[in-house]
């Protein structure tokens, strides 16, 4: 193998069946009713989708929910907007940490 | 950005034979075992409802996903004559629809009195108006009162709510002069509710992806245009762009071309096979020639039979029930929720 990421690997994503049927049956149905239109509309999910895509930086979903925000109408604002929300809350998580180091320092600090 | 059609560029893809060669050559997932594998051995008209004309080939626009390569360079167009034939077919059929393409349908110098006859013989018409046509010129800043004056039902492609993807397609400048447009119609009380003005518009993607569900959508349209531009319209119909002609191009120059011709297959529906738009339309060329739509009209693959594929020999009997020409582009009407000129059809 030359990479461990392969883009064509994406299409084979429902062949994770092959070792656990019933598992990988009940993750699918899953999937499709949490994108399904509810509160959110399907075009909110699939902005959510990418922006934590982006936070966990999966190429396959980041690739998937491009084409699909795409599909579902979410202009290239949007999708940006998305993305730097992902890098905030991200930046932030580890920011907001800092307030752990100060207690830290000034505990032990004179 | 100026394109000049294919045609004009001397492309070999402005020939008809090199585009169905490249389709067919892709794979060999072919059309027809799809659409045995859903049950339906042959495609068959059911009844022709709709009778489109395309009035030429002639465009104030030179759209980058073109299927037609209609341009301002592009001279073919309708004669009266054959117009004249069309109205001499129709009258007394039951067919009570027609649809006006091109081009810009508005360009020919016949376009007026044509729809003025189809009215006369109580035929509803649409025309696939482009909308800036409505500005490019003074004389046709009237259009708007012409389509009220004889009930047209305006049909008008309008790929985005925001201007950078519709221009990156249509042209520079196509979005602002678009929503003029629609102010204009709007004006004169197409899409208001209880004017029976209808005015419907097109989505179709920017690029190498399908269209996402109509009824989404619209709403997203009916908010942005509504908020932003005080536009209201009937209904939105999603069209997927059909890998001929320009897009075709698009596909080749920018890489895409297998990955959309894959997605287009493994996304073929067999309830949007049932309903794709040849089972109730045909197509007719500026030429007189009958198509079984107008993608295959672009493809130049008339009607099957070749006694009957002109409409000097209109027989409609035979074009209610006939066998239907498919290829591997018709993977293009059938992919997702499908794809027709009135929208998804599953
Ligand atoms: S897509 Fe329509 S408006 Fe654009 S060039 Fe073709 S015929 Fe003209
Ligand atoms: S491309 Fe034309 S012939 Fe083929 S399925 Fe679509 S409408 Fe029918």
């Amino acid at each position: 193998m030359d990479n461990y990421y392969q883009s064509k690997d994406l299409k084979k994503f429902g062949e994770v069946e092959e070792f656990n049927k019933d598992l990988a049956k009940k993750f699918f149905d899953y999937y499709g009713a949490v994108f399904a239109e509810g509160a959110l509309t399907e075009r909110e999910k699939s902005l959510i989708a990418l922006a934590v895509a982006h936070a966990v930086q999966c190429p396959y979903c980041i690739d998937a929910y491009s084409h699909d925000a795409l599909e579902k109408g979410c202009s290239e604002e949007q999708m940006m907007e998305a993305v730097h929300v992902a890098s905030a809350i991200r930046g932030g998580a580890s920011l907001v940490h800092g307030v752990q180091m100060m207690n830290h320092v000034k505990k032990v600090s004179m | 950005m100026l394109v000049k059609s294919l045609k004009f560029r001397d492309s070999l893809l402005s020939v008809a034979e090199e585009q169905v060669s490249i389709l067919s050559n892709y794979s060999d997932r072919d059309f027809s075992s799809y659409l045995k594998n859903s049950g339906i051995e042959k495609l068959t008209s059911r009844k022709v409802e709709i009778f489109q004309v395309n009035l030429g080939k002639m465009c104030n626009q030179t759209c980058r996903h073109c299927h037609v390569d209609a341009g301002p360079d592009r001279k073919e167009i309708m004669t009266r004559q054959t117009m004249e034939t069309i109205l001499e077919k129709l009258s007394g059929t039951g067919i009570r629809t027609a649809d006006l393409t091109g081009g810009a349908p508005e360009m020919n110098p016949d376009f007026k009195w044509f729809v003025k006859e189809l009215r006369l013989l109580g035929i509803h018409v649409m025309v696939r108006c482009n909308l800036t046509i409505i500005l490019a010129n003074p004389k046709y800043n009237d259009l708007p009162d012409f389509f009220k004056e004889n009930n047209v039902e305006v049909v008008s492609s309008l790929p985005y709510y925001q201007k950078s993807n519709t221009d990156r397609q249509r042209g520079e400048g196509v979005f602002e002069s678009s929503v003029k447009a629609l102010q204009m119609l709007n004006q004169k009380g197409y899409g208001r509710d209880g004017t029976g003005l209808l005015l419907n518009l097109v989505y179709n993607p920017s690029g190498a992806f399908l269209p996402g569900s109509q009824a989404s959508l619209e709403r997203d349209f009916k908010k942005e245009l509504s908020e932003k531009y005080g536009i209201v319209f009937n209904s939105l119909f999603t069209i997927t762009n059909m890998p001929i002609s320009r897009f075709l191009e698009y596909l080749i120059d920018s890489g895409n071309y297998e990955y959309y011709m894959d997605k287009l297959i493994d996304s073929f529906n067999a309830s949007a096979a049932k309903n794709v738009m040849c089972t109730n339309t045909i197509s007719v060329g500026w030429d007189g020639y009958i198509y079984d739509c107008d993608f295959n009209q672009m493809l130049e693959m008339k009607v099957m039979d070749e006694s009957r594929e002109h409409i000097r020999d209109f027989d409609l009997e035979y074009l209610d029930s006939r066998e239907i020409a498919v290829g591997q582009h018709c993977f293009g009407c059938t992919a997702g929720s499908g794809s027709s000129c009135g929208g998804a059809v599953a």
